[in-house]
């Protein structure tokens, strides 16, 4: 899996100065640019793709980020972020003649206000890292992703991340007051406040999911939540995966607004079961987790209802965490499923979909029958209440073939969403991934929209630049490339 | 699918505002889009030839399980409300009406949002995708019909509040939610320094406060949400519980403006939008709502005291109505301000869209 770079080699020159005026305005260990130094940063969780940047920075301020875009932009260099690195879709993927700026010695919580329920940090701190630190105070910072011990949290704006409770509680988008930007000139921006709203148009929207093609976060003040008095879970398990989606429905359909609701398929379930032993049934075609938080009293409630439209629709089993403990080992694993589909096999790649609910029998039914015609295994992981689907291709890179098998399966499930009235990301990014699918999604005048959205920011086109937005040149090879494998894809689905 | 591979179609209902648009831009005349006109009274100017989005009207899909609602922007709002409401759903941003006869697409043009706003987000926060025609008569889609979504930059949450500056809105789609089970109202006597504290300290803890208002010496909160958690809430409370009948007009009359704090003839009001722990701004009359994040000043205050105080405390003011318009409704920084006017250009190149409606003329 390579794709072609926009950016022509620098003169031996070039790298020389580019090298000396970084080495001036950072300390010594913020600049490394051996091969040996820099091949850790080859790639992102997407391992599929690498890249050697010809430099990586690791600024300590907001000052020496400002110092190396400027010094980037007057040498023409492209830049691309890097927090922690867990990304899915390539986001972080170096550029060969580009300097890599990674976040990861910005990490700082900067100031707690419990009162106004707020934290100021710095984009290299963990997801989980803000959460634990004000919990003293009973709050938590509600966007959960799978990956929260590892993740930083300038890369859950870059990718407007999610998690498992962002049906009732938001995504990223939702759950942050204000954001501290780094453009490439190397001005300081303030988007959003402290308020609820902020003059002007929303910038903040645009930034946040904007896949570090905008600006260099630099500050984020995140919203915090009180925390819910109790939790309770409720494992339901059901001998098909349309019977698990219509009861995914039923309770939506029933005014419930679950604190998570997450599906998985048998082979997640086994793969998981394998893992950590979190006594799921293995004989179920589909679980459902769904929790309820809040008041005991609400909570009592909530699941009573909840456990009805389970056997109302036809579960085989249902049970309830009878505490924490328990709760937590169910949901450990659906946390836990990613690494625990990776031990089974020596490679997995994983998609992000997106899809109206009701379409979900379907697409599973077509994600099967792709799956035989490409004669690759593919464990379902689902954000249910979301519509938001993580099929799991299971492959062998060593293998020769499989690897672009497990790309063509891929690029055929997200297009597959997108012809079912979905998307093809969720909450993993486009990044270099799935940059060719933003040309099936997108039409000719929406993609020039982005990239002009993108110019109004970095006019010389140097933040990330090869990601997320395709150039219509590129478009234009796919498209010849798609129909030359044979008409449309899935000629027999209605469009929308 | 809509990609490069598709045959492009436009919208049968649209196709006479793409032609339209065209129009007005070979002519260099500007535009003034408008759904229901209740939001008039909130502009630095009114330029342009009306463009009425009254035949863009209907809802297109509403599937309550998928808690997503798809409708034409000059749907007006009282039917989506009530398509929403026969399947026991709403707009969870309670968005303002101000008059009768307002649209969906003023509503999310506009980004403004009820009193509800402080428990369940604002009106962006719950804009999934967009339909736009842009400067250049170009029919697009941004966002979908999903709740989760990061394929492309999100220019939908970008015009939802550009109150027609940037792009006429066509079609939204929302995500919406179930109406609350149970809703009670109490009212507490008790002066403003005390309401700022005690809201703060409730807002701490896990509890259903979907409002609260703060006028004179009288702090009304509302609660919402699962029977069992408002009754638990209000045991823990106290203060003075409000009938039913008298609540919602109390909270109808603050969303809508309507409440005499608005009314006063010739009264100038300014909006600030702060951190809700500021204290009180002892600017002059206030009506305070969402926990301390939301003051209206009344009266003929100094501007640059206004956005002096509101960016002290981490916020902005507005000009809301009355007073001296000429420099625009708010102040944006420059750095920022420049981002924004690349955006115009980008999206509407030759200024057709409500020329100087929220910022002067560069
Ligand atoms: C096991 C596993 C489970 C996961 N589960 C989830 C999940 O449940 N939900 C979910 O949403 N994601 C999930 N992810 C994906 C990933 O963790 C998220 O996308 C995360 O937000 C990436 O953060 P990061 O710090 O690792 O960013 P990186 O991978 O380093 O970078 C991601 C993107 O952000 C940009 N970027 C990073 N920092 C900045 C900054 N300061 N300013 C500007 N741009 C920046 C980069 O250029 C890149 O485009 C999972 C990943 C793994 C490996």
């Amino acid at each position: 899996m390579g794709k072609p770079e926009l950016f022509p080699a620098l003169s031996t020159a070039d790298r020389a100065a580019l090298l000396t005026r970084l080495g001036a305005v950072l300390p010594a260990t913020s600049l490394l640019w051996s091969a040996e130094d820099t091949r850790p940063y080859e790639c992102d969780g997407l391992s599929a793709f690498r890249r050697v940047p010809l430099a990586v920075v690791l600024p300590e301020t907001e000052q020496q980020v400002v110092d190396v875009l400027r010094i980037c932009r007057d040498l023409k260099v492209p830049v691309v972020p890097r927090g922690a690195g867990t990304g899915l879709s390539g986001g972080a993927l170096p550029m060969t003649e580009g300097v890599t700026l990674g976040l990861s010695k910005m990490k700082r919580i900067l100031a707690v206000d419990p009162l106004a329920r707020t934290a100021r940090v710095q984009p290299g701190v963990r997801n989980l890292a803000i959460s634990e630190a004000v919990a003293p105070h009973g709050l938590y910072y509600a966007p959960d992703p799978s990956s929260q011990i590892a993740c930083s949290i300038g890369g859950n704006i870059a990718e407007n991340s999610g998690g498992v409770h962002c049906l009732k509680y938001g995504l990223t988008v939702h759950n942050v007051h204000a954001l501290r930007m780094v453009t490439i000139d190397g001005d300081i921006v303030e988007l959003g406040g402290l308020g609820l709203d902020a003059a002007g148009y929303d910038l903040m929207a645009l930034a946040i999911g904007s896949e570090g093609m905008l600006g260099i976060v630099t500050e984020i003040t995140v919203k915090l939540l009180p925390k819910p008095v109790k939790a309770q879970v409720v494992l339901a398990a059901f001998d098909s995966v349309v019977k698990a989606g219509e009861a995914v429905a039923a309770v939506i359909g029933a005014g419930i607004i679950p604190a998570g609701l997450e599906m998985m398929d048998q082979l997640a379930t086994r793969a998981v079961e394998q893992f950590v032993h979190a006594g799921y049934p293995l004989d179920a075609a589909a679980i459902l987790l769904c929790e309820s938080d809040g008041t005991p009293e609400e909570v009592a409630s909530e699941i009573a209802r909840v456990i009805d439209i389970m056997r109302n629709c036809g579960a085989t089993e249902v049970r309830c965490s009878r505490d924490d403990a328990e709760r937590l080992r169910f949901w450990s694993g659906r946390k836990s499923a990613f690494p625990a589909v990776g031990r089974l096999v020596p490679d997995y790649y994983c998609m992000d979909g997106t899809i109206p609910k009701k379409n979900l029998a379907a697409v599973l039914d077509g994600i099967a029958r792709l799956s035989a015609q490409h004669g690759m295994q593919c464990a379902n992981v689902f954000h249910a209440g979301d519509g938001n689907l993580h099929p799991l291709i299971m492959f062998d890179a060593n293998v020769p073939g499989q690897s672009e098998t497990a790309e063509r399966f891929g690029a055929d499930i997200l297009e597959l969403c997108v012809a079912m009235g979905g998307t093809i990301t969720g909450e993993h990014g486009v990044g270099m991934e799935k940059i060719d699918q933003m040309c099936v999604q997108f039409t000719t005048p929406e993609l020039d929209t982005f990239h002009a959205v993108k110019r109004a920011f970095d006019p010389h086109r140097l933040l990330n630049p090869d990601k997320a937005i395709p150039t219509l040149a590129r478009c234009a090879d796919y498209g010849a490339m798609r129909v030359s494998r044979g008409a449309l894809p899935f000629p027999e689905l209605p469009r929308f | 699918m809509n990609g490069p591979l598709a045959p492009a179609t436009v919208d049968p209902t649209v196709a006479p505002f793409v032609d339209r648009i065209l129009a007005a831009r070979a002519a260099r005349t500007p535009l003034r889009i408008r759904g229901g006109g209740t939001k008039d009274f909130h502009a630095a100017r009114l330029d342009g030839d009306v463009l009425d989005t009254a035949a863009l009207s209907g809802i297109v899909d509403h599937e309550p399980s998928e808690l997503v609602l798809v409708a034409r922007a000059g749907t007006p709002l009282a039917e989506v409300e009530a398509a929403l409401a026969a399947h026991g759903q709403c707009l969870a941003f309670e968005p303002p009406r101000f008059a009768h006869g307002g649209t969906l697409g003023g509503a999310i043009a506009s980004g403004l949002s009820g009193p509800r706003r402080v428990s369940t987000g604002s009106a962006r926060d719950y804009v999934l995708g967009v339909a736009i025609v842009d400067g250049r008569g170009q029919a697009l889609r941004f966002g979908g019909r999903v709740m989760k979504n990061v394929a492309g930059y999100d220019v939908s949450r970008l015009i939802a509040g550009s109150w027609g500056t940037l792009a006429l809105l066509t079609e939204v789609a929302l995500k919406v939610l179930p109406r609350p089970e149970a809703e009670t109202t109490l009212r507490f006597e008790m002066a403003e320094a005390d309401a700022i504290a005690q809201l703060a300290r409730w807002a701490g803890q896990p509890l259903p406060i979907s409002a609260s208002a703060h006028l004179e010496q009288t702090l009304t909160v509302r609660l919402s949400g699962a029977g069992s958690a408002v009754d638990a809430a209000r045991a823990k409370l106290g203060g003075d519980p409000v009938p039913t009948h008298t609540a919602d007009a109390f909270w109808n009359a603050l969303r809508d403006q309507s409440a005499a704090f608005f009314t006063v003839p010739g009264r100038t009001v300014w909006r600030v939008s702060l951190q809700s722990t500021a204290p009180p701004l002892g600017l002059g009359p206030q009506c305070l709502e969402w926990g301390g994040a939301l003051r209206w000043i009344a009266g003929d205050v100094d501007a640059d005291t206004v956005h002096a105080t509101a960016a002290r405390h981490g916020g902005h003011a507005t000009l809301w109505h009355g007073g001296d318009r000429g420099r625009g409704l708010q102040r944006v920084a420059p750095g920022v301000m420049a981002i924004q006017r690349r955006l115009k250009a980008a999206l509407d190149p030759d200024g057709l869209f409500g020329p100087g409606r929220l910022f002067p003329d560069p």
